[in-house]
């Protein structure tokens, strides 16, 4: 294999390990700021005791993201020189203000929302917790302008091959940079809202029947309920924005080769890259249009409009796919639950159903980038870098050694991950941990 | 002094702000890998505990240090990004495996089943040292100047074990200003071993760099900047002989002097990126590349330091109140 798919296996192994840990922590932030809210307003202890659990996979997911981010900040040096070389004018401002306003508010803050109860009062806990979700949130706003500018170029002119700004505004809020960020945030709500039920039931089911428990079992649940709706709506509009912008990013999803008007919905296929066509195709007829251009006669651009200067169809077709079918799946599951929990409450039934979904926005959230990820190809800056273009001059076999242990290192990660995940579900909640200053963790003494 | 290009304030402004990052990275997380370097020098549990809760709300802030550096390498003098970081991918990557390991190792040691703790605090010791000789290495690679051949190769494994003596140095200051009792003893002795393996170190390199170097040599050794740099050893040979005298001294009665080998430590490790600055002036890359060749359109890096200078004084608030709510000697550390 060669060094430039070598080095783009490495980032894309990186960048997915990475987006697991933000993509829970920003919503995650918001949810827990939730709990304690409404500790506040009602001083019930089951609000604490859902907050104290989650507070943990907060922290253990938020350290992951640091760890594996700083990975990214030297991989752009090491494997792309060429990318801060060519568009360094306008991706280095973004992400020092990532830096600067959000890393280093969440980081100094975080101490604050972990160890900080009964060193500060009660507010200035509530306060942190608001500046940590504040700050993932800040965080994802800077790193999806830069993503999406390199999606949807705008802002810049060329001089010397080199991007330099004409206009800051156009260069943040670039075509696609308003559906990009609310896609990405809806989706980090539902990974949190299925990964909160789906635990919370594996706890229930065990019979861990705290209050703590059923309400947060029942906040992932409605909190999914509602978010579903407006993704599957945002998400509409993100596509009709990537038709007008990135038209032949939409051909691959769809698989269509060839334009056509009245074109269909492949429900499934196999794109065949040599012969240029589909295979083993079921589709539903004129479907394609409608939901494209809202119209039967819509005519979509195919894939021959695009030749040399298209992405490979097969992965961006199969994960479109997987991507919408987990979002079908999490609609009807989540209002199954909503329906069930206003007749009858937790069932075991519900809390079956809900315990496969635990990372469907895990497997969700990995399947959407990577149909715009890839879908991007073969370009790194829509028109203007190529991927190829961009690589340094490290060779192949230490980019293959330096591939295969981060590979290890994730695969061990993760799954040390999921199994913490899992025994801190199972342990029997533990005693109420002794205040420093031996105060009584519900009702602290102010600080001095 | 040499005439400056037109501008030139900015790629200078940025020089020096990376230099601080670095400085403030060295000096902070240096104290948390070198805390991670000694974690398993006590087979207690409960100090093990403690060294870790000593760093715990901190160690997330100061590794943002290296993040912020490394940013503006990346941000302001995109050309020497490139360079630099290919020219030492071993190292980053291996700095960077152990930095994950190190850092994660922090949560899951917490919230693993017990079993599993000790194998935790391993690679958190693990991942410190690592990561410190890393950082060592690539600077032994940067002093001369990734000139491939087996002398940069082993140099830099020296300068790699004098940077671990170095955080082992300022990892023992920190917890002798920030821990009491038994530990604070401990803590003395580790430091003291690790101050005379850090002078040997200072030394060498201080020794080396003109040597390779004709043009540092000329830099240093020329009438009459001798006289005002001169003051730079001397200041750090003092600053290593107050070590050697108050390290011998602790624990005492009080705490009111406890800080003083810390703050001794971070002012020779302010010394040395002094002298370095001073010797590799005005390149990014050594011989190769100015700060003034490398750097970002100006229209960018104005957009960058308006940024920083709106938001850097905030970083300093808040990193002074997480210092205040966790300041004094280390307490136990509890998700609550």
């Amino acid at each position: 294999m060669d060094a430039i798919m070598l080095a783009r296996m490495q980032f894309a192994a990186n960048i997915s390990f990475h987006i697991l840990f933000p993509t829970i922590t920003i919503a995650l932030g918001w949810v827990l700021l939730f709990f304690k809210l409404r500790f506040d307003a009602t001083k019930e202890a089951s609000w604490m005791e859902a907050y104290r659990f989650w507070v943990k996979v907060f922290a253990l997911s938020f350290a992951l993201g640091v760890v594996s981010g700083v990975t990214m900040s030297f991989q752009f040096g090491t494997n792309w020189p060429g990318y801060m070389e060519r568009v360094g004018n306008i991706a280095g401002p973004l992400l020092a203000y990532e830096v600067i306003t959000a890393f280093f508010l969440e980081a100094s803050f975080l101490a604050v929302m972990l160890f900080g109860y009964g060193r500060v009062p009660n507010w200035a806990h509530t306060a942190a917790t608001v500046l940590v979700a504040g700050g993932t949130t800040f965080s994802a706003f800077w790193i999806l302008a830069l993503n999406s500018w390199m999606q949807t170029p705008a802002g810049f002119e060329m001089r010397d091959g080199v991007a330099f700004v004409t206009d800051w505004a156009a260069v943040i809020f670039n075509p696609s940079f308003p559906y990009r960020l609310a896609h990405k945030l809806l989706a980090s709500g539902l990974t949190v809202a299925f990964l909160v039920a789906g635990l919370s039931a594996w706890r229930w089911l065990r019979g861990d029947r705290a209050p703590g428990v059923e309400r947060a079992l029942k906040t992932g649940v409605i909190l999914g309920a509602i978010l579903i709706p407006i993704q599957i709506f945002a998400g509409d509009a993100h596509g009709l924005n990537t038709l007008e912008h990135q038209p032949q990013k939409v051909a691959a999803m769809e698989a269509i080769w060839e334009t056509e008007s009245r074109a269909a919905l492949r429900l499934f296929a196999w794109p065949d890259e040599a012969a240029r066509t589909n295979r083993y195709v079921i589709e539903i007829p004129t479907l394609a249009s409608w939901i494209l251009t809202h119209s039967a006669d819509g005519t979509i651009r195919g894939l021959n409009e695009f030749e040399g200067n298209h992405p490979p169809v097969a992965p961006v077709f199969f994960a479109f796919r997987i991507m919408v079918g987990l979002g079908m799946l999490m609609l009807l599951v989540s209002w199954f639950g909503v329906w069930t929990l206003r007749r009858r409450g937790v069932t075991p039934w519900l809390a079956r159903l809900l315990i496969p979904m635990t990372f469907s926005g895990w497997v969700a959230t990995l399947a959407g980038w990577y149909v715009t990820e890839i879908g991007r190809q073969p370009w790194l800056v829509s028109g203007i870098l190529r991927t190829a273009d961009a690589a340094g001059p490290v060779p192949a076999t230490t980019i293959f050694a330096s591939l295969t242990g981060y590979i290890l290192l994730y695969a061990g990660l993760l799954l040390a991950y999921i199994l913490t995940l899992m025994y801190l579900a199972r342990r029997p909640d533990a005693p109420e941990p002794e205040q420093v200053g031996g105060q009584d963790p519900l009702n602290p003494a102010p600080a001095e | 002094m040499e005439t400056l290009p037109d501008g030139a304030w900015l790629p200078i402004t940025f020089a020096a702000l990376m230099a601080i990052s670095m400085l403030a990275y060295a000096i902070l997380d240096g104290a948390d890998l070198g805390v991670g370097i000694w974690l398993r020098s006590t087979p207690d549990e409960a100090t093990r505990d403690r060294m870790i809760a000593s760093i715990g709300p901190f160690w997330d802030a100061n590794e943002t240090w290296l993040v912020l550096g490394v940013g503006i390498l990346l941000t302001a003098f995109p050309k020497a990004h490139g360079v630099v970081l290919t020219a030492l991918y071993i190292p980053v990557f291996l700095m960077l495996f152990s930095l994950i390991l190190r850092g994660v190792a922090f949560e899951f040691r917490a919230k693993a089943p017990p079993a599993q703790k000790l194998r935790w605090d391993m690679a958190f010791q693990g991942g410190s040292i690592l990561a410190a000789f890393c950082q060592g290495w690539m600077l032994g690679e940067y002093i001369l100047g990734f000139e491939p051949g087996w002398q940069t190769f082993a140099f830099g494994m020296l300068t790699g074990v004098f940077v671990v003596a170095g955080y082992a140095l300022i990892g023992g200051a920190w917890l002798v200003w920030r821990c009491e009792h038994d530990l604070q003893q401990m803590a003395t002795r580790w430091a003291r071993r690790a101050l005379y393996a850090t002078w040997i170190g200072v030394v060498v390199v201080s020794a080396v760099t003109p040597l390779v170097s004709p043009r540092i040599f000329d830099r240093w050794f020329s009438f009459p900047e001798i006289f005002g740099l001169g003051t730079i050893p001397l200041a750090s040979g003092a600053l290593f002989l107050l070590l050697h005298i108050f390290l011998r001294r602790y624990p005492r009665p009080d705490h009111s002097l406890d800080w003083v080998p810390f703050v001794a430590t971070a002012a020779i490790f302010a010394l040395c990126v002094q002298g370095l600055a001073y010797s590799f002036w005005p390149y990014v890359v050594p011989d190769r590349l100015t700060i003034f060749e490398a750097a970002s359109a100006p229209e960018s890096l104005i957009v960058i330091l308006v940024g920083a200078v709106a938001v850097l004084p905030l970083i300093g608030v808040y990193t002074f109140l997480i210092w205040r709510i966790f300041g004094g000697k280390a307490q136990e550390l509890k998700y609550y």
